[in-house]
């Protein structure tokens, strides 16, 4: 009890909760966190009562339900009291994944995605940048990434697709 | 306005029998990328019925206090003849050109229906369909890239594809035949542009759009197909052998 007090002493407004949100990584891809990707729309805090508001990535995605879980766990051991809910409006895109996450993306071997603007930009290979690359399968591990081919490199690849 | 419980249903339970087909196919895809793709096709198809369920249940509750609704009890506790999905989704799989021309010829469907569905008033409906536009987007794409490599393939594949055709087609007029329930979509609008998109894709694939075809209609009503009792026996296998089993 004295312990949980000490550490929710240490968060006092909605900022530092945003924080927090920072650290959380994504299940899925763990280099990227769920900031990053643009899953938090929006943080409510009434003293110990804290309210997350998440949007899903795509309608089925399985990692919606453990991060979900994760903010939870994180806010419990903060002596918080979450609740965490979700908002389908606006549809998460793409384009809220912030222009560090891709660089740590693409450092990881995932292609990033381009911006909805620009949807039809070349995708370049995360091993050696050649843009001289091929699609071999609209769908990779997830349904948020295509399979993709470098003619230079050889190498297969995920491509994070613009959504 | 709000769309009456019913056609909600109608909508999810769709999703939820393809998906509920499509699953099948978990590990037995032709190749290894397609198997990924069918399935991840499925996961998006069963998340849009979880909303359409989660939706339903409240709207449910909210109606009569003796209801109890969760998007769970909807999927695995009502009884086959209060399954409203269209008979399409219901028809088993076949070889891979059926599976693929059903999951074509309904996605054209759904995303014609759910472009007009984003326009609506009833807000969540709206977030839900603007959602389920861009999967749905990828999934029309991925499904007639399909059909035109099978139909426009070697002798055996153009022959599956005009098998699929006679087996599945007589079970595509009804999604145009509205429901009493069914209210406030244009469905004329919806077959005339599915119709134009399915004509093109067909014709790019050398194959013929039937012509004339006597369409079987009941799955919006309850009214289905043998087919759907056995997948129900499967997918509500669990929950009613084991009431309220969680794992």
């Amino acid at each position: 009890m004295v312990m949980t007090e000490i550490l929710n002493d240490t968060i006092s407004d909605v900022k530092e909760l945003w924080k927090l949100m920072e650290t959380i990584p994504d299940p899925e891809i763990p280099v990227i966190s769920i900031t990053d990707l643009g899953i938090v729309r929006h943080i409510e805090m009434d003293g110990k009562n804290v309210e997350v508001s998440i949007t899903p990535t795509y309608s089925g995605c399985p990692a919606m339900d453990m991060i979900s879980m994760q903010i939870k766990m994180e806010l419990l051991s903060r002596g918080f009291v979450p609740v965490i809910k979700t908002v389908l409006s606006p549809a998460w895109t793409t384009d809220w994944i912030t222009p560090a996450a891709k660089e740590k993306l693409n450092a990881y071997g995932i292609a990033p995605p381009s911006l909805s603007s620009n949807k039809d930009a070349p995708v370049h290979c995360p091993q050696c940048n050649s843009s001289h690359t091929e699609m071999i399968s609209h769908f990779g591990s997830t349904a948020c990434k295509a399979l993709y081919r470098c003619n230079d490199c050889k190498e297969c690849f995920d491509l994070f697709k613009c959504h | 306005m709000q769309f009456p419980l019913s056609y909600i249903l109608h909508l999810a339970d769709n999703n939820l029998v393809l998906a509920q087909r499509n699953g099948d196919w978990c590990g037995h895809g032709p190749i290894l990328e397609q198997d990924i793709a069918i399935t991840n096709i499925t996961l998006d198809v069963l998340g849009q019925a979880r909303m359409l369920y989660q939706y339903a249940a409240e709207i449910s509750n909210a109606e009569s206090n003796n209801s109890n609704a969760t998007e769970d009890t909807l999927a695995y506790l009502r009884k086959e003849h209060e399954f409203k999905n269209c008979l399409l989704v219901e028809q088993p799989n076949g070889d891979w050109a059926q599976t693929i021309l059903k999951q074509y010829l309904f996605s054209q469907f759904q995303y014609f229906l759910y472009e007009q569905l984003s326009k609506s008033d009833d807000e969540r409906i709206s977030a839900i369909a603007v959602k389920s536009l861009k999967e749905i987007t990828y999934h029309v794409k991925w499904s007639s890239e399909w059909v035109l490599r099978l139909g426009d393939g070697t002798e055996e594949s153009h022959n599956r594809m005009i098998h699929a055709i006679d087996a599945l087609w007589m079970y595509t007029g009804e999604m145009f035949m509205p429901a009493a329930y069914e209210k406030n979509i244009d469905s004329t609008v919806i077959r005339e542009n599915w119709l134009n998109a399915v004509n093109n894709i067909f014709e790019e694939a050398s194959l013929t759009v039937p012509q004339d075809v006597f369409m079987q209609v009941g799955g919006k009503n309850g009214i289905h197909t043998e087919h759907l009792g056995y997948l129900l026996t499967d997918l509500q296998y669990l929950q009613r052998t084991y009431p309220n089993a969680e794992w």
